[in-house]
């Protein structure tokens, strides 16, 4: 099967491609350096083109997302469409069914995207889920910041123990990365308490947020995994919280990167950049987090984006959600799970004339406009607690275009003006920029940069056209046509295959599921193993025979291979 | 002779894993750990050995091959302007995947056993939340157990050996001796008879017992009346105390609250009640599954169509009205005209003026066991029994999935491929 | 004699074991029958054992009685199945869930038979 993308403005970052007229050669699923006349050929036009969007955070699927749904009928029926010939009925705009989720950001042109936490206890409920969205290639991340083993093995220091679990972990969930959300708090929530900081004492467990986020970090490098850590910053939500980021990034300084990329990777910074000490006085400190990201390379983030109106806020912070709910009097949902973690799923309005709403609008921006390197700050709403992924194109006309924000700006609270920078900031982020944000920093992130977020020979041939000539419009003052372009695709490509034209679905193949497999000493799994058996005979609720993701739950999967490196620690 | 350990019961919620199976011949010859509900249904026992149909629901059956039984199925649906699939508790989630493109095709309501059990509290659910953990977390770490409305004794008989009361557990080392165990309940039922307090309340006044705990927990004792549903002021008041003493208290329910006048009110107020309770100290509040699919049924309805159960697919879009699409009210109002009943017994378990309304239709049945619905059923169609049978998902009632196993090899097509053959059958009938 | 009653309906452990095999003469052992306390049996003059029928404003169903101390006065129990469901509230009160708990009955001693599973459902036809 061969295809020719022929007269695309092409923005290819990781190979140096600035909206340069290139061809695309396309053959059996991959990017190749040419094909033969019998190839059939897409004219682009002149568009614009990049490879399929990759998103490294987003809840698409599982446990907390599926209750997301059982509690809000009213989002299921605020974006309700009927089946066709080709697609299955779609429900939800926060909280969309499976089918509506595969296709709604395939019509927006990504083709890749990550659940960003699954307990591993309820693994195989997220693969369920993640095997019927139909399109994209996906993959989950696996928590582990507050499970008992992690814990036991932090306190013990013994890092080839926590390596064979992670390990065994990831395989148990069929999981792609290392998730670590409010560690330690996840257990305290147990008992309906939370850490207040990196050094607090887990009771019991005796560890705390730091030991676990450094363990963690070592062993993801031990284990040479694709992508770093992954963290959610202990502390999110409350005023005053970017003490905390700050140092729990500077904790990345403890570990050396095993191969080309971060050593940690702090997700949603718009709710963990905080400054003040109350709603009161409440403000904006994402200059201080994106100046640490702008003097480290080992730390990257992404945004968090808010998006005025509904949202589903769902996370592993248990602790926090109860908060919310509270807060905001508000239905609320918690799902602990025995040994592993903790959950939350809260509605949520966003408002543009409450002045936290507004501020909170303007840090998720600031962190984009003022991190130098967009490598280092990817694009993400945090489906769906900032927002629903189907507006990631208002996140990119806003960056692109400062007369969009200031527009935007007059209709907030005239909070923004005192508590954050963003009414100064005139900086206007280009397509590379936004490819990279989208496409090649996500990948490079994860690690996945040979194959994802690039156009060159190798990669995957997931590519994206939109409806606007780079070289004739004018970003900045045409946001509104920047922002339809890139809600639905003229093409989106998918393995080669064509699954959007127009912003509409011509077809539904199924996706891949990435997940990692890394090998420890035969020595150290054994070892691991006896703690594993003890907490199935002792404290789990299931058996240990019935506790891993079988095969059946990853039909198409796409396994990454790895090793035990030895890393050096400073 | 094979053994399989760690199996996994297909009867209740509870969906034990711990059961250790010895096969013979292709036949189960013993089973260990099961309950008496398990293992009565994993020896099984007669079962219908070939598909039958009748044009008359007063006449004997006529054996007829499984290519008939599916085209007159198929027919009957295809025909049909307004039908309702119901039943699926007792199938794996891989035949509700089936049966949820099956209905959406032929624009059916499709509904499950919940309908009669849990799906008001699915309702109280979309007002209120629900704040609740995995059964280990009530095994590892809650002190204080409420039963209200629920009789495990009879319904779970070992939710309280494996996971609430019995169970011991990292923070909860003395298993019973370490927790206080209370049964809300209109009558003394044996699980009340194990509990270390019985509040007996007067039948139908939850709602105001519920409402009367969460004043005297908000410091409004003061509004409380002498005496509550027939529960005293005084023995409120210690209960509340009770309560905001656990370091982890759970609260299991069940069809008292469910079933009785106020409905899904009964369980939003309790919810709300878990949610105050919160505030001063960690509290859950977990749904008694009855059967153990039942949860999976929600879990994929929930994920493809957006709604949990009696989701109505006439507009070729999920419509959900409890009250108006659920299939005892559809039947009560004579709205549907034929019906697909398959893992599930409406004949034995809708009220009667249901059941009359089925006679008059025509009925597909789908399930391993002659029961109420075949009484009232023109085309029956045999199947391999799930979670004996046939391997696949099921979720437990607190929402873990898990995977059943095949203990035996199935002599008899399964649902999946049942359901399959129908929805190939309607395509042909529709010229697809 | 007659005695005024509220109805409960609800899960055996009996019943359920036998849920898969309704044609059973264990079904029917299980699940025809009433549960009321020593007081309401000499209410009635009966004895456990005897035949009873129960009437509601939904229908009438001749079941079984049977002893239970732990039912306080005026309170019935019926397994849930094809008898109880002879008699409970069909109304879903608008949210799709029948009344199975909560109907007031009428209980009278009876002559006539427990009818079976089969006979019960025949009659709806």
């Amino acid at each position: 099967m061969e295809l020719l993308i022929k007269n695309g403005a092409v923005f290819d970052p990781k190979n140096g491609i600035k909206g340069d007229k290139t061809d695309i050669s396309i053959k059996d699923g991959k990017i190749v350096s040419n094909v033969s006349s019998k190839a059939t050929v897409i004219d682009a036009g002149g568009r614009l083109v990049m490879a399929g969007g990759v998103d490294a955070h987003s809840h698409i699927a599982g446990a907390k997302v599926n209750v997301g749904r059982m509690m809000r009928p009213e989002d299921t029926r605020s974006g309700i469409s009927p089946r066709t010939k080709i697609t299955r009925p779609c429900t939800g705009y926060t909280v969309p069914n499976v089918y509506a989720m595969g296709y709604r950001y395939a019509q927006m042109g990504y083709t890749t995207v990550f659940e960003a936490a699954q307990a591993i206890m309820k693994a195989r409920h997220t693969h369920e889920e993640l095997e019927e969205i139909p399109i994209i290639d996906k993959g989950a991340l696996t928590l582990f910041g507050s499970n008992w083993p992690t814990m036991d093995f932090v306190r013990e220091k013994n890092m080839d123990k926590l390596a064979a679990y992670v390990a065994w972990g990831l395989l148990a969930s069929r999981g792609f990365g290392v998730k670590c959300v409010n560690p330690g708090g996840g257990e305290m929530w147990g008992f309906g308490k939370n850490v207040t900081g990196i050094d607090d004492v887990v009771p019991v467990f005796d560890v705390t947020p730091k030991e676990i986020i450094v363990s963690l970090m070592k062993v993801n490098e031990m284990l040479g995994l694709p992508h770093s850590v992954h963290l959610h910053c202990n502390n999110l939500g409350n005023p005053g919280n970017y003490k905390t980021t700050l140092a729990s990034m500077e904790l990345a300084n403890q570990v050396k990167a095993s191969k080309d990329r971060q050593v940690m990777h702090v997700t949603h910074l718009l709710f963990n950049s905080w400054g003040g000490t109350n709603w009161g006085d409440f403000e904006s400190k994402a200059d201080e987090v994106a100046n640490y990201l702008n003097n480290h390379d080992n730390v990257t983030g992404d945004m968090g984006q808010m998006i005025f109106g509904s949202a589903t806020t769902m996370t592993a912070d248990g602790p926090k959600q109860y908060a919310n709910a509270k807060l905001l009097h508000a239905k609320w949902s918690n799902g602990d799970v025995e040994l592993e973690d903790a959950s939350g799923v809260v509605p949520i309005y966003y408002v543009k004339q409450i002045s936290v709403h507004a501020i909170m609008w303007a840090i998720g921006l600031e962190l984009a406009l003022l991190t130098k390197d967009p490598y280092k700050m990817l694009l993400t709403t945090d489906h769906p607690n900032g927002g629903p992924f189907v507006n990631y194109s208002e996140v990119i006309a806003l960056l692109m275009s400062n007369k969009k924000r200031q527009e935007e700006i007059k209709t907030v609270h005239e909070a923004v003006h005192a508590k954050n920078k963003l009414p100064g900031l005139d900086r206007e982020l280009d397509f590379s920029e936004i490819a990279i944000m989208t496409r090649a920093g996500t990948a490079k992130v994860l690690g996945l940069l040979d194959t994802k977020g690039h156009l060159g020979v190798g990669a995957d041939a997931d590519i994206s056209i939109y409806d606007i000539k780079p070289d004739q419009i004018d970003p900045s003052v045409e946001h509104a046509k920047i922002k339809s372009a890139f809600s639905n695709a003229a093409y989106t490509i998918k393995g080669g295959q064509v699954v959007v034209k127009d912003g509409q679905i011509t077809a539904t193949p199924l996706g891949r599921t990435y997940w990692v497999d890394a090998k420890v000493p035969e020595e150290h799994h054994t070892e691991m193993m006896k703690d594993i058996v003890k907490k199935f005979k002792n404290y789990y609720s299931i058996q240990l025979a019935n506790y891993m993701v079988q095969d059946e739950y990853v039909t198409h999967p796409q396994v990454i291979k790895t090793g035990a490196i030895p890393v050096e620690v400073n | 002779m094979t053994v399989i350990t760690d199996a996994l019961c297909p009867f209740c919620g509870c969906v034990c894993d711990d059961l250790t199976i010895v096969v013979e011949n292709n036949k189960i010859t013993d089973i260990k750990n099961a309950c008496k509900l398990g293992a009565a249904k994993i020896m099984g026992h007669h079962r219908i050995e070939a598909p039958m149909m009748r044009a008359d629901k007063k006449s004997d059956f006529k054996e007829v091959s499984y290519e008939e039984a599916i085209n007159e199925a198929a027919q009957i649906l295809f025909k049909s302007k307004r039908p309702l699939m119901f039943g699926w508790a007792s199938a794996l989630c891989e035949v509700h995947k089936k049966g949820i493109l099956l209905a959406e095709e032929v624009g059916a309501i499709i509904d499950n056993t919940a309908t009669v059990c849990h799906a008001p509290s699915t309702l109280a659910v979309h007002e209120k939340g629900l704040p609740t953990a995995t059964l280990g977390q009530i095994k590892n770490r809650s002190d204080v157990v409420v039963f209200w409305g629920s009789n495990p004794v009879h319904a779970h008989p070992r939710h309280m050996g494996r996971y609430s009361v019995f169970a011991k557990g990292f923070f909860q080392e003395k298993g019973r001796k370490g927790r206080k165990v209370i049964v809300v309940d209109v009558r003394k039922t044996e699980t009340a008879g194990m509990a270390d307090e019985f509040v007996q309340v007067q039948q139908g006044s939850d709602y105001l017992v519920i409402s009367a705990l969460r004043a005297i927990l908000s410091g409004h004792a003061d509004v409380v009346p002498e005496s509550v549903g027939g529960i005293s002021k005084e023995q409120l008041v210690k209960l509340v105390d009770t309560l905001k003493a656990a370091k982890f208290g759970s609260i299991f329910f069940g069809m008292g609250l469910t079933q009785s006048i106020s409905r899904y009110k009964n369980i939003d107020n309790a919810i709300s009640l878990i949610t105050e309770l919160n505030a001063f100290t960690k509290y859950v509040i977990s749904p008694m599954r009855g059967h153990y699919n039942v949860t999976g049924f929600g879990q994929v309805c929930s994920w493809e169509t957006g709604f949990a159960t009696a989701v109505d697919f006439a507009r070729g879009a999920p419509y959900y009205n409890p009250g108006e699409t659920a299939a005892n009210d559809v039947l009560l109002r004579k709205e549907t005209d034929a019906a697909m009943i398959i893992a599930g017994d409406a004949g034995a378990h809708f009220p009667a003026d249901s059941v009359r309304h089925l006679a008059r239709i025509p009925v597909v049945q789908i399930d391993p066991y002659w029961n109420a619905t075949t009484e009232v059923s023109n085309v029956v169609i045999p199947v391999a029994i799930c979670g004996v049978e046939v391997e696949g998902t099921a979720y437990r009632m607190d929402g873990v999935s898990l995977r059943m196993r095949k203990m035996i090899e199935p002599t008899l097509p399964t649902d999946v491929e049942v359901l399959e053959r129908i929805t190939e059958r309607v395509r042909e009938l529709r010229g697809e | 004699m007659t005695l005024n009653a509220i109805l409960i309906t609800g899960r055996t452990i009996n019943q359920g074991a036998t849920i898969e095999n309704k044609t059973s003469p264990d079904y029917q052992e299980a699940t025809a029958l009433c549960e009321l306390n020593s007081k309401d049996i000499g209410i009635l003059g009966i004895k456990p054992g005897n035949q009873i029928s129960v009437k509601t404003d939904h229908g009438e169903v001749v079941v079984k009685i049977k002893e239970n101390n732990g039912n306080p006065d005026g309170m019935a129990f019926i397994p849930m199945g094809p008898w109880a469901n002879a008699v409970v509230d069909p109304d879903t009160k608008g949210c799709g869930m029948p009344g199975f708990k909560g109907i007031k009955a009428e209980i009278k001693p009876t002559d006539n038979k427990i009818l079976s599973m089969k006979e019960l459902i025949a009659r709806y036809k």
